[in-house]
């Protein structure tokens, strides 16, 4: 259960966003796309969910073509897609419950009791009680994350895409939100694209790292290799914060005691 | 050419509702959601206008007819006939393309620019189909119901308001009314009302659904589509008057 991009281009009028990326990402791993604001990365998760059509290149579901085939198809793929927006992009309108239920009431045939249950299974799950009657409008920042991933568990699915997953977040809730994309996709063996900027996110969660820079896959590797990328952005982009180096060298120091 | 790249994607944007539409339970649910919000929610002013343009009428219509060889019951039949061909079908959805218009077009862009369609596209849901559609079936259900009521309530408004002024007495107007009475006023009413439903909620969704950017935005695509809608909404009146008069 893996998806593949192969040289996936995209541009905006003369602007090239995305020059030619090829990288697979691969199933039970948070695989991260990491990159400075503008690099291109939120434009690439577009065009892997279908949400943007890149200009030219293929993106493969199981080696299931995505881009080229028709729409009904495309919808079928999604269908085991969950997602996690960057400002959670709960439907305002639904109280918690009905946002979990959503995706239950659309594609399943269950009965009230049925979506019931899962639903707070999922709330469960991502460790939020007693919000199943409040508003988007009524609950914090951290909980809209939880709701939203929540959702996009709820139809047990095969990839998981987060985009930004602790943009205006705490950084002790940035972590938990950290920890549950990571046992999520440990327990249902999802494949986890992960797009951030958040270098406290790639120490703690990610599996396989790409950074993109100015459109361009300039790396990819793990976090261990990632302080020996050789790569002149990469560093620059890692190395911004010392509390990272800290605690990449502390893990490394760990280890060879 | 700007035009016609919008009437072609708007085109574009109603095939799309009979794409592969999911769970018609769903749809039906959101239906009954707009009708309330589009029918329901629009009671008020319809009544508060709807009276008021009765009432005005009559007084106006009594005013310009200053001579004495005119019967007073025409001033009936002038209230009715024009409260059923232009006053309850089209100024009834001028009000409801700014009410009801820019509601859905700044609900719509709200949801676009904050990923909510975003997130049921994602999901594989057809969301053109999903979100318009209940709401095109609603207006094109409610706004013949609300253009009817505000054509009783115009004629009910303007005989009060005769009686009470004393221009014209009850069974005068009531007269006028009926004896100029033709039955393809009402079907000519409700044609219209029909047609301009699916103006309003077709041109504010499109408005809606292809806004981009963000609060500045959605505010713009909230009164282009009022003044879209009322524009093609007087043009297509015209069309309908001279085809079908």
């Amino acid at each position: 259960m893996s998806i593949e991009v192969r040289n996936i281009r995209k541009s905006f009028g003369s602007k090239d966003v995305l020059k030619g990326i090829d990288f697979t990402f691969e199933r039970g791993k948070v695989n991260m796309i990491i990159g400075a604001s503008g690099s291109g990365k939120s434009v690439m998760l577009k065009c892997i969910v279908g949400l943007m059509k890149p200009d030219e290149g293929e993106i493969l579901y199981e080696g299931k073509d995505f881009v080229g085939s028709p729409i009904t198809e495309i919808r079928q793929i999604r269908r085991e897609v969950g997602m996690l927006f960057q400002y959670s992009a709960l439907w305002d309108s639904l109280t918690v419950e009905e946002n979990v239920a959503f995706p239950l009431r659309m594609f399943t045939d269950w009965n009230k009791h049925q979506i019931r249950d899962r639903v707070n299974w999922c709330l469960d799950r991502v460790n939020l009680k007693d919000a199943n009657a409040a508003f988007p409008a009524e609950i914090s920042g951290g909980m809209k994350k939880r709701v939203g991933l929540a959702r996009a568990i709820a139809l047990n699915p095969k990839y998981l895409f987060v985009d930004e997953p602790n943009s205006g977040l705490d950084p002790l809730t940035a972590s938990v939100i950290d920890q549950l994309i990571q046992e999520l996709t440990t327990e249902f063996q999802t494949t986890t694209v992960v797009v951030s900027h958040d270098m406290n996110s790639v120490v703690n969660i990610s599996d396989k790292i790409m950074f993109v820079f100015n459109g361009e896959k300039a790396w990819e590797g793990d976090k261990r290799q990632i302080l020996r990328s050789g790569n002149p952005d990469l560093d620059k982009f890692v190395f911004v914060s010392d509390l990272i180096r800290r605690d990449i060298y502390d893990e490394k120091d760990t280890k060879n005691r | 050419m700007k035009a016609i790249y919008h009437f072609g994607r708007y085109l574009l944007l109603i095939r799309s509702f009979f794409r592969s539409p999911e769970k018609l339970k769903v749809y039906w649910e959101q239906f009954l959601v707009e009708s309330m919000d589009i029918g329901v929610g629009s009671l008020t002013i319809v009544v508060l206008i709807s009276t008021f343009l009765g009432a005005v009428t009559t007084i106006q219509t009594s005013y310009q007819l200053t001579s004495g060889l005119i019967p007073k019951s025409v001033i009936g039949a002038i209230v009715a006939n024009t409260s059923l061909l232009e006053l309850a079908p089209t100024i009834t959805s001028l009000v409801l393309a700014g009410k009801v218009g820019s509601s859905i077009a700044s609900h719509l862009g709200t949801m676009r620019v904050t990923e909510q369609i975003d997130a049921l596209e994602v999901m594989g849901i057809n969301s053109s189909a999903f979100l318009i559609m209940p709401k095109i079936m609603a207006s094109l259900v409610t706004f013949p119901l609300l253009v009817i009521m505000a054509a009783f309530l115009q004629i009910g408004g303007g005989l009060t308001a005769g009686h009470l002024t004393g221009q014209v007495n009850a069974t005068d107007f009531i007269q006028g009314a009926r004896e100029y009475f033709d039955p393809f006023q009402v079907t000519f009413m409700l044609i219209k009302a029909v047609t301009f439903g699916f103006i309003i909620s077709s041109i504010s969704s499109y408005q809606g659904f292809y806004t981009a950017g963000g609060a500045l935005e959605v505010g713009q695509s909230s009164t282009r589509s009022v003044v879209y809608s009322c524009i093609i909404l007087l043009l297509s009146d015209y069309i309908l008057a001279q085809v079908l008069l």
